[in-house]
């Protein structure tokens, strides 16, 4: 609701004007900030809420705005005093976006968000109608094991490190290693436990439902420089191999799939892919089943060979 | 501008709140100086009329009615208070620390947008909503689909909708939706409506739209039926129920996704016997041959050939290369 146009302005007027009331003395630079406008547009709102007030508008029937150098207080706008109630759109983000947290392992356990959902539920009456109508799934938290999950969330709050059993699907096994985790993270539709992992002897991202089993050990977790932020799961940088692949035209959806590039369009489709690890360019020609030709590497060329032949052994009336 | 526009809305707002009765449109023409200066009846009344559709719009609980002492057809507006605030709500900090949680979850700007005002809301009502705590949580809900934002909004209005879709390969046709629903599934939206020219239930993937959404028709067109379960029918029409079962082979230890959705029927210490129900013969084709020489499928025979088919098809493509 901070867009353009007076219904925006208005919108943000009836949460500025309250805001203000229980802050006296705030800055125009922290209410900008909060209000994620420019302090000129505060300063705007604050010049156009000076004009307004009760019918008659004699002096004392204004709003009463001071500006004692960067500082703002406003006086005499009790009429407003309450902010106004959810908008439908406003009360579905909230609700949305914290329901989608609620298959997540917080370390406080789910009983609090359940309780500010509620909560909020309430407060917002009619405006949250369709909140129900709109849901974000995290199939792969709702899939992973419960108690791993809760072992997570545990060792998350006590900042204990964890021994993981993960299935790497890359490498079709489950791999033993101890993590220090970090944080969860909700991205790209995917619940994951980040943490510094000793084997890797890197940050890792671990996709919940993976996690075979936890076990939280007494060992507190290292100290480790945070993470960098990460917008999505896949790591390009760390995608080691770049893989060519001929693609015929049923195979050409894997340009919208995965991050890949076109090298040539004519007269084949041919796309070069960063991928983290063979094993898993294998797995993908495999199911391809030959509409997808691999160029380079060569090692890839080999295990794609040498895995089809061991697999068609196992059909020897073929 | 907006400003004068927004002083006459504000001033209509803080008029009708602080009055205890219904207020005549006289009253209000003459409280409001914005419409006092009108030049004619019509034209304020135009304004007038405009305004409060907007007023209604943003949520804010605008009420026609009269008072006893009016003359009968003198209908007068007011906002309740009650209904026009924010109630009073509190928070343990528990509770404020989760509530911080909301503010970052969005990636999309109006969503984020609009759960930014809505907490901002809380806030002017006392509460103190705690943005540092729950660091070890990192949600990021993005729904970055240009169709999102205007299938939204038709869903909260409940507007039929039209646009253009491309199902997988074929060319985008035009479909027309009575949109009950929006679900996000490993990460990608999906709507789920009445398709009123298929006449029974769809599903529709966002980032298949390739035009834009077109609202067609009067707000509250339709009714959602109760209790839909958005994602329960993207589940059930995107996947269908198995109709099937394959007996395969899987070597211990290995293609646990597969071992998981299956059910085992025995187990030695080279293989686990799994049966898995499925409803495709190339999906469960493409899944099984992904790992290679760790599944062998037993049965059935359509399964076995389609498996074998596309181990055969990987191969020759790999020697033709070479």
């Amino acid at each position: 609701m901070n867009g353009g146009g007076a219904v925006g302005q208005l919108g943000r007027l009836l949460a500025l004007i309250p805001w203000l009331l229980t802050r006296p003395g705030v800055s125009v630079a922290e209410a900008a900030a909060e209000f994620d406008v420019t302090e000129e547009q505060l300063r705007a709102d604050l010049e156009l809420a000076f004009m307004c007030g009760l019918p008659g508008h004699l002096p004392d029937d204004l709003i009463d705005v001071s500006l004692e150098g960067d500082r703002i207080v406003v006086t005499n706008a009790d009429t407003i005093a309450r902010p106004l109630r959810f908008a439908p759109d406003e009360a579905v983000a909230l609700l949305v976006g914290l329901r989608a947290l609620s298959d997540l392992p917080t370390p406080a356990g789910n009983d609090a968000l359940d309780r500010v959902l509620a909560k909020l539920e309430r407060a917002a009456g009619d405006a949250a109608d369709t909140h129900r109508n709109v849901t974000v799934k995290i199939q792969s938290a709702v899939d992973a094991d419960a108690a791993a999950r809760d072992a997570i969330g545990k060792a998350l709050g006590d900042g204990r490190r964890i021994r993981l059993e993960y299935y790497v699907p890359a490498r079709d096994e489950v791999t033993v290693r101890d993590v220090d985790p970090v944080r969860l993270l909700l991205v790209e539709g995917h619940g994951y436990v980040e943490g510094w992992c000793h084997l890797a002897e890197d940050w890792r991202l671990f996709r919940l439902d993976r996690v075979q089993s936890v076990n939280v050990l007494d060992t507190p977790v290292d100290a480790h420089e945070s993470p960098a932020d990460r917008e999505t799961a896949f790591d390009a940088e760390a995608a080691t191999w770049r893989v060519r692949l001929m693609l015929e035209p049923r195979a050409a959806w894997l340009l919208e799939a995965f991050p890949c590039e076109a090298v040539q369009r004519e007269p084949d489709l041919v796309v070069d892919m960063p991928v983290g690890d063979l094993g898993w360019a294998r797995q993908l020609l495999l199911q391809l089943g030959g509409s997808a030709r691999p160029l380079e590497p060569p090692e890839l060329i080999d295990a794609v060979r040498a895995e089809a032949e061991a697999a068609l052994a196992a059909y020897p009336d073929r | 501008m907006a400003a004068p526009r927004t002083e006459r809305l504000l001033n209509l707002v803080i008029c009708l709140l602080a009055a205890t009765r219904y207020v005549s449109k006289d009253q209000i023409r003459r409280g409001v100086p914005q419409y006092g200066e009108c030049a004619t009846t019509e034209a304020f009344e135009r304004m007038f009329e405009r305004d409060k559709d907007d007023l209604r719009d943003m949520g804010i609980p605008l009420e026609t009615g009269t008072n006893e002492a009016f003359f009968d057809d003198e209908i007068g507006y007011r906002i309740p208070k009650d209904a026009y605030a924010l109630p009073e709500i509190t928070f343990d900090s528990e509770e404020l620390a989760i509530l911080g949680l909301a503010a970052r979850t969005w990636q999309q700007a109006t969503m984020s947008g609009a759960a930014s005002q809505a907490l901002r809301k809380l806030e002017a009502a006392g509460v103190d909503v705690d943005r540092e705590a729950l660091g070890v949580i990192e949600p990021r809900v993005d729904a970055a689909e240009p169709a999102f934002g205007p299938l939204l909004r038709a869903l909260q209005q409940r507007s039929r909708v039209t646009f253009e879709y491309s199902r997988a390969g074929a060319a985008p046709e035009p479909r027309s939706l009575e949109p009950w629903g929006l679900a996000s599934w490993n990460g990608r939206w999906y709507v789920a409506g009445h398709d009123l020219d298929r006449k029974d239930t769809r599903v529709f993937r966002l980032s298949r739209i390739t035009s834009e959404v077109k609202v067609v028709g009067r707000k509250g067109a339709y009714e959602v039926p109760p209790d839909t379960d958005v994602t329960a029918l993207i589940h059930m029409l995107a996947q269908p129920a198995p109709t099937s079962t394959a007996r395969l082979r899987v070597r211990s230890g290995r293609a646990l996704p597969l071992v998981r959705r299956g059910t085992v029927v025995s187990r030695d210490d080279e293989w686990t016997s799994v049966d898995l129900p499925f409803e495709d013969v190339h999906q469960l084709a493409s899944h099984v041959s992904g790992f290679g020489s760790a599944v062998v499928v037993d049965s059935p025979e359509s399964v076995r050939s389609a498996v074998v088919a596309r181990l055969a098809g990987a191969l020759d493509a790999v020697k033709e290369g070479a």
